[in-house]
């Protein structure tokens, strides 16, 4: 079996072998519903599209992500694993990729469980089902960047706690890089190319794009970017770790 | 074979190995010796390519452990200190994922799998949780995770810590089987282990080396090699007796230990006065209630050594 695969495996397992799993997808399930129907207007909108509940998906991710980002790393380092794992014939980035994969196929998991409120909704009126399915998409991506975000996180520590509250203040950066209160203390002494690629940087821009049913390839590139770049960071700290 | 060159560790200003050099041929079963803080784990850690070092290189079986990480850690079967493992996996599945992060594929993966439960004997608890597993079963799964895809070079960081005597007995018996065509380096600060297992011993103490010989060597070393105890059946005799055996050509000095009035003739150097003790014993008469000889105490050598006492 290849290396990605038997990390990835391994990490699965351990997820269902703890309440950490069934802890993590109903409480995503729950609160999912509960912004959906209670802030999001799904009812009285009057509209047949899942907007309302993509919308807090940004928000849900922030504070449920790196919840599930921080052990990657962190805990391996806690119990001593992390030297059994990197003495395996595998190489940093097998090990690092199985992890992310695994975490992400989990997410991904507990999303496709929401498949209730896509039901409801068809039920209730005649959607654009291309539109929810690129905002599933779209919401499946930006979870991966909030992972990847996170694993590069826990690998820079052996302290969990420490992981998540990181993980969760670099995230709400990307989350809102587009938005007045990030950008406002910038403005003025800094070029503006420099403003509009932070701006650039926001989950939520592509996100919301993406959602709104415009697969535009930059939107991909961009998520595929992010995640490829915190991944490769997550390797090199290992192996700047391994040496000092 | 194993090749150090100059292996040195830097922890900031803390030098915890220090330009180490040293070679272990297959068949050899070298027992690293040292007081904790010695830098006994991190030269393991070196070798077995978790820790990249500050200064040397190491080669295993030809592969370098940095340029050809992959390849020499195949040939590696390593249990780091304190045998870490998933707690939340069963032994199973634990050494499952091992067998297949190790590609260890088709018929040979479930005969490698049952050798291991067979020689580990971890039929029983195969299936329970490694967190319920007490400290012996833990340590043997990571034994087990460790020979799985039977190494050429075996690096053992106090296999037998925490065992009970038996299972010491066990995993030593292990070791022996296994140590005819392998490398097997083991860290331990157990002497008995040493005299058990090993065939060559490496004192590390500040990261450095400070003697490197087999155990029968380092035994010779001791001042109580060839020394000669004895008891009298009448103890008020004794401090006659020490005065006639003083004067032995073969004795350099005598001891007597107050605790149970033993008496202790320490040799001068490559000479055995047994024989002149028990001549002269039988010539004047005395009754010992008790006589033998003193093999090396590894244990006051390893003290004198690594300065932790004067002997």
């Amino acid at each position: 079996m290849n290396g990605v695969l038997a990390i990835m495996c391994r990490e699965l397992r351990s997820y269902f072998a703890t309440p950490l799993a069934y802890v993590f997808i109903v409480i995503f399930l729950v609160l999912s519903g509960w912004f959906t129907f209670n802030f999001g207007n799904f009812y009285n909108g009057g509209q047949a599209s899942l907007a309302a509940f993509f919308n807090y998906h940004p928000w849900l991710y922030l504070f449920l992500v790196p919840a599930l980002s921080m052990r990657l790393w962190a805990e391996e380092r806690k119990t001593g694993t992390i030297e059994l794992l990197l003495t395996l014939p595998l190489e940093v980035w097998e090990s690092v990729a199985g992890k992310f994969f695994a975490s992400w196929l989990f997410t991904g998991m507990a999303l496709f469980f929401t498949f209730p409120i896509w039901i409801t909704v068809n039920y209730l009126g005649n959607p654009d089902n291309g539109v929810i399915l690129a905002a599933y998409l779209g919401s499946l991506l930006m979870a991966g960047g909030f992972l990847a975000i996170g694993s590069f996180i826990s690998a820079t520590t052996n302290n969990q706690v420490i992981a998540f509250i990181l993980t969760v203040v670099v995230c709400f950066i990307f989350l809102l890089a587009g938005f007045q209160p990030m950008l406002s203390p910038l403005v003025g002494w800094v070029p503006q190319i420099i403003i509009d690629s932070i701006a650039s940087l926001s989950f939520l821009t592509h996100f919301s794009s993406i959602s709104k049913g415009v697969i535009d390839l930059r939107d991909l590139v961009y998520f595929a970017l992010l995640i490829s770049t915190f991944l490769y960071a997550n390797v090199l700290t290992l192996n700047i770790k391994k040496g000092s | 074979m194993i090749n150090c060159q100059g292996l040195t560790k830097k922890y900031g200003p803390l030098v915890a190995v220090n330009n180490l050099t040293f070679q272990v041929q297959p068949g050899e079963v070298l027992g690293f010796l040292g007081p904790n803080g010695a830098g006994k784990t991190t030269t393991m850690r070196l070798i077995a390519g978790f820790l990249t070092p500050t200064a040397g290189k190491v080669s295993v079986c030809g592969f370098d452990i940095e340029t050809q990480a992959t390849e020499a850690k195949r040939m590696i079967g390593y249990l780091p200190e304190g045998a870490p493992s998933y707690p939340e996996m069963t032994a199973r599945s634990f050494l499952e994922f091992i067998a297949d992060s190790r590609r260890i594929h088709g018929p040979n993966r479930l005969h490698r799998l049952n050798e291991v439960y067979r020689l580990l004997h971890l039929e029983h608890v195969l299936d329970q949780k490694i967190d319920t597993l007490s400290k012996g079963y833990t340590r043997r799964v990571g034994l087990a995770q460790a020979i799985l895809h039977d190494p050429e070079v075996l690096i053992l960081d106090e296999p037998t810590d925490g065992l009970d005597p038996n299972q010491k007995y066990e995993v030593r018996k292990l070791i022996n089987k296994m140590s005819e065509s392998k490398i097997i380096i083991i860290s331990t600060h157990l002497l008995e282990e040493v005299d058990a297992v090993c065939n060559r011993a490496i004192i590390i103490s500040d990261g450095q080396i400070l003697a490197d010989d087999t155990p029968k060597n380092l035994e010779t070393r001791s001042k109580f090699y060839n020394a000669v105890s004895i008891k009298l059946s009448n103890p008020s005799q004794l401090n006659v007796v020490r005065e006639a055996i003083d004067s032995l050509s073969e004795v350099a000095n005598t001891e007597i230990d107050e605790h149970n009035n033993q008496l202790t003739a320490f040799p001068n150097k490559g000479k055995v006065p047994l024989e002149a003790i028990t001549e002269l014993g039988a010539a004047k008469g005395w009754q010992f209630s008790e006589l033998h000889l003193e093999s090396g105490r590894l244990d006051e050598v390893f003290r004198t050594i690594t300065g932790g006492e004067a002997a």
